[in-house]
């Protein structure tokens, strides 16, 4: 990754370096240019890296849950201003847990400018499902490769190169306690949040034709509804799958803050097999 | 068996899932597949929940969640 045109040199080290011009502005989070939500599995040091970023001290701590909703701070970066959510640590969100909502409907319908997902080194491949339900959501995402320290330790190396390739999405490797990776993230952050980059994020295809059918006949009617749905698809999927929160969201008109042009009617049936 | 049943210390193979829907869902995103090893790594004082090991994160199960998991014990 080129940071040319942002790095400046500042002094105390030979490359450029974005820290430089990171101003952490803690819980000043009014007029943000861009925002920036942090999700990832429990206990991959989101708040580690939430707080690294904001000079904020969200506490830390090495249990499951610690982060009940959702923290926000700022920071400003290449003169943009940044707000940054710190989601409830999930394995997922397709279930129907408190915090998998709220990290779910804020990934889906606060339309953050962009998602970090970050990463546990050390257990990918558990890691891994919720990176590909959040890059099936949204193409405006980034992976923090988290604990990268760890994982060396235990002679994990990770291809992050390729794994970014296939992902889609800018992989990058990090130790946050450290600080290790920080300016790297931020590099990240900038280049898809302004558009530089452009993501292709890994989307799973689905073969069958009834069911991709199905699909867009449900997904043409929500755009019909609410206006501004950001992924008509994915809603229509869960749908199809009977996700209780999302069927009652459609039919109370309340999905997310969208607002719905008129009630949806009664779902339609649909021979989804 | 079911994996409730599988002793302290013990490891087992995945076989099947029975739950439905979200509570399949569920076990699903917690990594539990068929294939995937599983091992009891302790109970709690009371002997349920119990603390898995389930694809290097140690994750605690109700026994109503692990008789639902149908397991084979690895010899």
């Amino acid at each position: 990754m080129s940071h040319a045109e942002t790095a400046i040199q500042c002094g105390s080290c030979a490359s450029g370096c974005n820290t430089a011009h990171l101003a952490k502005l803690g819980i000043k989070t009014g007029n943000w240019d861009y925002v920036v939500a942090l999700a990832g599995n429990p206990n991959t040091g989101k708040s580690t890296i939430f707080n690294a970023l904001t000079g904020l001290n969200q506490h830390v701590g090495n249990w499951a849950g610690k982060t009940v909703t959702r923290a926000e701070g700022a920071f400003t970066l290449g003169g943009k201003k940044f707000k940054l959510v710190d989601l409830p640590g999930t394995y997922s969100l397709l279930s129907t847990s408190v915090d998998e909502e709220i990290a779910r409907d804020f990934v889906l319908f606060g339309k953050p400018d962009v998602t970090v997902v970050v990463a546990d080194a050390t257990r990918l491949e558990r890691n891994l499902n919720l990176v590909l339900q959040i890059l099936e959501i949204t193409d405006r995402a980034v992976v923090a490769l988290n604990l990268i320290d760890e994982a060396g330790r235990n002679n994990i190396k990770v291809d992050e190169r390729s794994l970014a390739r296939d992902l889609g999405v800018p992989v990058v490797s990090m130790a946050a306690r450290s600080g290790k990776g920080v300016d790297e993230l931020l590099g990240a952050i900038e280049q898809v949040s302004s558009g530089e980059f452009q993501a292709r994020p890994h989307r799973i295809k689905y073969t069958d034709d009834i069911l991709e059918n199905a699909i867009d006949t449900l997904a043409t009617q929500l755009h019909g509804q609410f206006e501004d749905l950001p992924n008509a698809r994915w809603v229509a999927l869960r749908l199809l799958e009977g996700d209780e929160s999302i069927i009652n969201a459609v039919q109370t008109a309340t999905l997310g803050t969208v607002r719905a042009a008129n009630v949806f009617p009664p779902l339609v049936q649909l021979e989804a097999r | 068996m079911t994996l409730n049943m599988l002793k302290a210390g013990r490891t087992a193979t995945v076989k099947g899932i029975y739950s439905k829907d979200t509570e399949r869902r569920r076990m699903v995103d917690l990594g539990i597949l068929p294939g995937t090893l599983i091992e009891n790594v302790m109970a709690s004082p009371l002997g349920d929940p119990v603390a898995y090991r389930i694809r290097s994160a140690v994750i605690a199960l109700r026994r109503e969640q692990a008789e639902l998991i149908e397991v084979e014990e690895e010899g």
